[in-house]
């Protein structure tokens, strides 16, 4: 089935060769009422994923068969979870862009076998290292829908995008971004989690600045930039009046852009990679001398008060009525204020605290998803627990006298042998497991085998990979079909070919 | 006291210049109501009848004494016995004690005392503030004073005879049969009441029998107009009336498609009537709304006991549910799903704007809409429709004016004719839609705002409540073709609309004061008229308007200031309002419970558990037609009694056109 795909795959790429795009699953006959406008009387959003290629950051954790949006996070690749909550607010033409072609071709693979009959998804390839606004721009002609959602494709979340997208809509807003409150990270071991936690903390915040009601952004910078000096636009706090600085906040990278907006910033501004580090903080700065609306544009959405001559008069006036009814937003004022310039809203949706949402983009961030995953917000898994909080596989095969902790999981097909310790952690499927074997707070992904009498902490250890006899292992990460050799004892070390 | 005030010695002695002004010769009405009014007769009888008089002209002139400010001295220093509040207090015990007989004087005197002593302005004034200290134990112990029932009893009648005239005088025919109706409606129980306490104007009692006196008017003149009296489509008073009309239609039509088109149109009828009125006291109904239900609700659980037949929701969680659902809602269009989660967001407000935004959002699922196969459009168009407002019901309850809306679309729906295509049926439906937003909101606003400009004249003192876009359009008007006056804005907790009115008119230049509703008898003292925006206005002449107003209009009408309120037509509406309970609108209870800028966090967490406890946030209040002097409409400026006038004979024709 793969080498069919495989073929037609091929044939595509000679007929567009200089086309960044390639269309994996459907087929040109499908693929026409895909792109165009979603039906008239859904909302008129159409929904990206950003899915990545092969991270440097999870260097290795990920290899050429696991690109990041196929890590496995309670034995489901990490795209699944963000397909699922998509799904489940109805959304089910995406367009998922990813970085590289051949894990395009992998994550197209595993898409059109997961949910092929589900969902409604075009995979589309980009050049590597072009960043985040790179793959917009290059896939921007297929974005014909008034609004943008973006998602990035490692959110672990059980944060609705529809109410990112209501909050646009109910601003008529340039850009909505939404912040959720920063994750715990570090082990949680019971008791002894305080003083790890601070060492673990990560040394960047996002600083946010937020109007006194907290629904417009008034400033961000992502983490990179804070050590430098940060500068706020005067004109943004004169017109706000109060700002409010957060930095426990962290920007969740579910974005809903207004498409004519992207579009211009990503034409007039070709230097940009990144939407977080770039366009997000762009269009804060600019919000109000704005750019980006071309006075065509603006006669287009006139509901919001960019009342134009050309307009008819009676139009003016109502769209006058309107505007005048809705209560001013510090863009309003500051419009009315001075000569008619033009701005635009740049909004925020806090999601709530009980909420979960994390990305995968690190490997202290791996553990820390795996961890809930199966642990607090177990909710998302999809997997039905046991009384003793843990998922063993009907056919997993346990040793006597062998232990499976809570907030655990084994896959189907592992074998443990005897006087097995499991805690807190993630057996991925038909994995080998010695006697004798401690595993705490690790992930151990399919097929891995582990030898007799190992010792396994916070560990990651790849599929396929070999641990021999007696190796403990405490804050590593083995490569996918590495081997340890027996005996070895090993702190925080990465285990990789060169 | 301070410049500004200067000039407004003017039109302070010209109080009465709201009647003069709308009668073509000023001098005639004036000269006879000095003479033959009440007025007349206490300046004569004796010294004792002058000082209540001057009493009641006190808090009028009490407050900011700009027409005394050469003499303040000399006025101190007789004056300060009694502060205008002590001086109130003593004022209503005289009323106990006199059975209220002044009250009508008192609503006559407001107003006379300027008019006869107008050219003397100055002095005169100063001789009432000399007077005034003794004149309240006078009366105190001449408890029957020098008014007799007769005095009493012409004044209400003399009255109402220069309001009639007044209106008629206005330059409408119609009005003139209006008001004559309305007169001999009104007079009777005006008799009534003399024989009863006159204190109480306002006594519910009293208020209903005017309004049932009217609402037997309206019947009887229904009953004239007969043909179309059938065809209101509410439920209670016309209900007899309109069932036998479509059968009646039935059986003439003999082709079966017209044939479908009449259940249709009965079904439709009958699905039109619960809009506005439904009562979420019966339970049975609750339950079979909240199944159809599209936004989740809890309902709350301090519920006022009062208003239980009003929905009371919990606030807090309506907004994230919607939104969460925002793509699963397949049945509602994107632009009118944008539109209710704006009305329950409460980012939009104001009749006029939550209107044109509902319009424009059907407008544009019109647009977007096409018919299933198998279906008719007529029917199809209409459920979907009904769908929606559903919807916007759930997420704010509609207003008045939204209904009115709703039902001209509707009709317009019934009405296209069978044989037109379905892009020209949807075309003729978006043009008519963009008809009503222009002709009966837009253009209805610029007439209205032609005839108001001519009530404001150079140095007055306008006072207007919350936030009326009309209002705001006068004023600016006004102001731009080169009017000199000053304008009070009142404003009130929790929404604060005035800001958003102030802050546009300070930008344009225009003198403003801000003050909030508490102050609102201290500012009325040098207000000279009071312009007020309407939500709706009933056809008895009840005014359905922001919180607030009822209180506003009163205290003008005890300060003898003229009401003006401004409406849209299309706002009337053909059912009778006696209360503010019967149809209201409760708002978000956390509303007035938390206090902006003061950190009561703790406070309120304390407060929301107790069952004792029960917060109740009145969106609406309806004020009685007897304290409106005018209403500006886009068909000119009628009285209040003159509203059923229009919805039979205007309205009629627009909705079943």
């Amino acid at each position: 089935m793969i080498s069919e795909r495989l073929y037609t795959f091929a044939d595509f790429v000679c007929k567009t060769l200089f086309e960044p795009l390639i269309n994996l699953i459907d087929d040109k006959k499908k693929k026409k009422p895909l792109f165009l406008s979603p039906s008239n009387s859904e909302m008129d959003f159409q929904v990206v994923i950003l899915a990545g290629g092969f991270s440097s950051n999870l260097a290795p954790l990920v290899s050429k068969e696991v690109p990041k949006a196929l890590l496995p996070v309670a034995n489901r690749p990490v795209l699944s979870y963000v397909l699922d909550l998509l799904e489940s607010s109805n959304l089910k033409d995406l367009i998922v862009v990813v970085e590289g072609e051949d894990a395009a071709l992998t994550v197209g693979g595993w898409i059109s076998s997961a949910c092929v009959d589900r969902l409604h998804v075009e995979v589309a390839a980009v050049a590597e290292n072009v960043g985040t606004a790179g793959a917009l721009k290059a896939i921007a002609h297929h974005l014909t829908a008034k609004d943008i959602l973006i998602v990035s494709g490692d959110i672990v979340s059980d944060i609705s995008p529809g109410a990112v997208a209501a909050t646009h809509t109910r601003h008529d807003a340039a850009v909505t971004a939404m912040l959720c409150a920063e994750p715990v990270s570090g082990p949680a071991e019971s008791g002894g989690a305080g003083g790890k936690d601070k060492i673990k903390k990560p040394a960047c915040y996002d600083i946010i600045g937020l109007d006194s009601s907290k629904q417009f952004l008034l400033y961000i910078a992502t983490g990179v930039e804070v050590k430098r000096d940060t500068r706020l636009k005067k004109s943004i706090l004169c017109a706000a009046g109060k700002m409010e600085i957060r930095s426990d906040l962290v920007d969740s990278h579910i974005y809903a852009f207004k498409r004519s907006v992207l579009q211009e910033v990503l034409e007039q501004k070709p230097t940009f990679r990144c939407l977080k580090q770039d366009v997000l903080p762009y269009l804060v700065r600019t919000q109000l001398r704005s750019d980006v609306f071309s006075d065509e544009k603006a006669v287009e959405e006139n509901g919001s008060g960019h009342g134009k001559n050309n307009m008819q008069n009676n139009d003016g006036v109502s769209s006058q009525i309107l505007s005048n009814a809705f209560l001013p937003s510090f863009h309003k004022v500051y419009e009315s204020g001075l000569d008619i310039r033009k701005t635009h809203k740049c909004c925020v949706y806090i999601a709530d605290e009980s909420k979960y949402c994390v990305r995968l983009n690190s490997i202290q961030a791996f553990m820390d998803v795996n961890r809930d995953v199966i642990g607090d917000a177990n909710h998302l898994s999809g997997y039905s627990f046991s009384a003793h909080h843990n998922i063993v596989h009907p056919s997993a095969e346990l040793g006597s006298k062998t232990t499976v902790g809570p907030h655990c999981m084994l896959g189907e097909g592992s074998q443990v042998g005897d006087k097995c310790n499991v805690k807190r952690s993630v057996i991925g499927r038909h994995c080998r497991i010695g006697s004798n074997v401690k595993v705490v707070n690790s992930v151990v992904m399919d097929h891995a085998t582990i030898g007799d009498g190992c010792s396994i902490q916070g560990s990651v250890i790849c599929s396929n990979a070999q641990l021999q006899e007696r190796v403990a292992l405490r804050d590593c990460q083995v490569e996918a079909g590495y081997v340890v050799f027996a005996g070895g004892e090993h702190k925080g070390e990465t285990f990789a070919r060169k | 006291m301070d410049p500004r005030r200067g000039p407004l010695a003017v039109p302070k002695v010209r109080r009465v210049g709201f009647f003069t002004s709308i009668e073509p010769s000023p001098e005639t009405p004036r000269p006879n109501r000095s003479l033959s009014g009440p007025a007349e007769a206490i300046t004569s009888s004796s010294p004792l009848s002058d000082s209540p008089s001057g009493q009641f002209i006190s808090p009028v002139q009490i407050p900011p004494s700009r027409h005394h400010s050469d003499n303040l001295a000399s006025r101190a220093a007789p004056v300060p016995v009694p502060g205008p509040s002590a001086f109130r207090r003593q004022l209503a015990n005289d009323r106990t004690l006199h059975v209220g007989s002044y009250n009508p004087v008192d609503s006559l005197l407001g107003t006379s005392p300027p008019s006869s002593n107008g050219e003397v302005s100055e002095d005169s004034g100063s001789l009432f503030g000399f007077q005034r200290s003794d004149s309240a134990k006078l009366s105190a112990s001449f408890p029957n004073g020098g008014f007799d029932m007769t005095v009493a009893v012409r004044a209400p009648g003399e009255s109402e005879a220069k309001v009639a005239t007044a209106s008629t005088s206005d330059g409408r025919k119609k009005n003139v049969e209006a008001s004559g109706e309305s007169e001999s409606v009104a007079t009777k129980p005006r008799k009534e009441k003399e024989t009863r306490s006159l204190k109480e104007k306002t006594s519910k009692a009293e208020r209903r029998a005017i309004q049932e006196a009217q609402r037997a008017a309206k019947a009887a003149a229904k009953g004239e107009g007969s043909k179309r009296a059938g065809e209101s489509s509410r439920p209670k008073p016309s209900k007899p009336a309109k069932q036998p009309q479509p059968k009646k239609e039935a059986p003439q039509v003999t082709s079966s498609v017209s044939e479908k088109r009449a259940v249709s149109v009965e079904k439709e009828r009958r699905m039109d009537v619960p809009q506005t009125q439904m009562q979420y006291d019966d339970k049975s109904r609750v339950d079979k709304a909240k199944r159809r239900s599209v936004v989740e609700q809890t309902e709350s659980k301090n519920k006022v006991e009062l208003f239980l037949h009003l929905p009371q929701y919990e606030r807090g969680n309506q907004l994230p549910n919607l939104s969460s659902n925002i793509f699963t809602l397949d049945t509602i269009h994107h632009a009118v799903y944008k539109v209710g989660l704006q009305h329950l967001a409460g980012d939009i407000a104001g009749d006029n704007a939550r209107c044109i935004a509902m319009l424009h959002a059907f407008q544009e699922a019109i647009n977007d809409y096409t018919t299933p196969p198998m279906k008719d459009l007529t029917m199809d168009l209409t459920a979907k429709i009904n769908g929606y407002v559903s919807f916007l019901i759930e997420c704010r309850p509609l207003s008045m004016s939204m209904g009115n809306a709703i039902r001209f679309l509707k009709n317009q729906i019934r009405k296209l004719p069978v044989d037109l295509s379905e892009p020209e049926a949807k075309a003729s439906l978006c043009s008519e839609i963009g008809r009503f937003i222009d002709e009966k909101i837009l253009l209805a606003d610029k007439v209205i705002v032609q005839h108001a400009v001519t009530k404001i004249r150079d140095g007055e003192v306008l006072l207007t409540y919350g936030f009326s876009c009309v209002v705001e359009m006068i004023l600016l008007y006004a102001h731009e073709i080169g009017r000199k006056f000053r304008v009070v804005i009142v404003d009130s907790r929790p929404n604060l609309e005035g800001q958003k009115l102030l802050r546009r008119l300070v930008t344009r230049g225009l003198d403003c004061t801000y003050t909030h509703i508490n102050a609102v008898s201290y500012i009325m003292g040098e207000v000279t008229r009071v312009f007020l925006g309407a939500s709706s206005i009933f056809s008895n002449g009840t005014l359905y308007s922001k919180v607030g107003t009822a209180c506003v209009a009163m205290v003008a009408n005890a300060f003898s200031v003229p009401v003006i309120v401004c409406c849209e037509a299309y706002k009337f509406h053909e059912r009778v309002l006696l209360d503010s309970i019967c149809s209201n609108e409760l708002g978000d209870p956390d509303a007035i419970a938390n206090v902006p800028l003061r950190n009561n966090k703790k406070h309120s967490k304390t407060m929301d558990n107790n069952k004792n406890l029960q917060f109740l946030n009145l969106m609406y209040d309806s004020t009685p037609a007897e304290y409106i002097s005018m209403i500006v409409t886009d068909y000119g400026m009628i009285p209040p009694t003159s509203i059923p006038v229009i919805v039979r004979e205007y309205r009629r024709e627009d909705l079943l056109l």
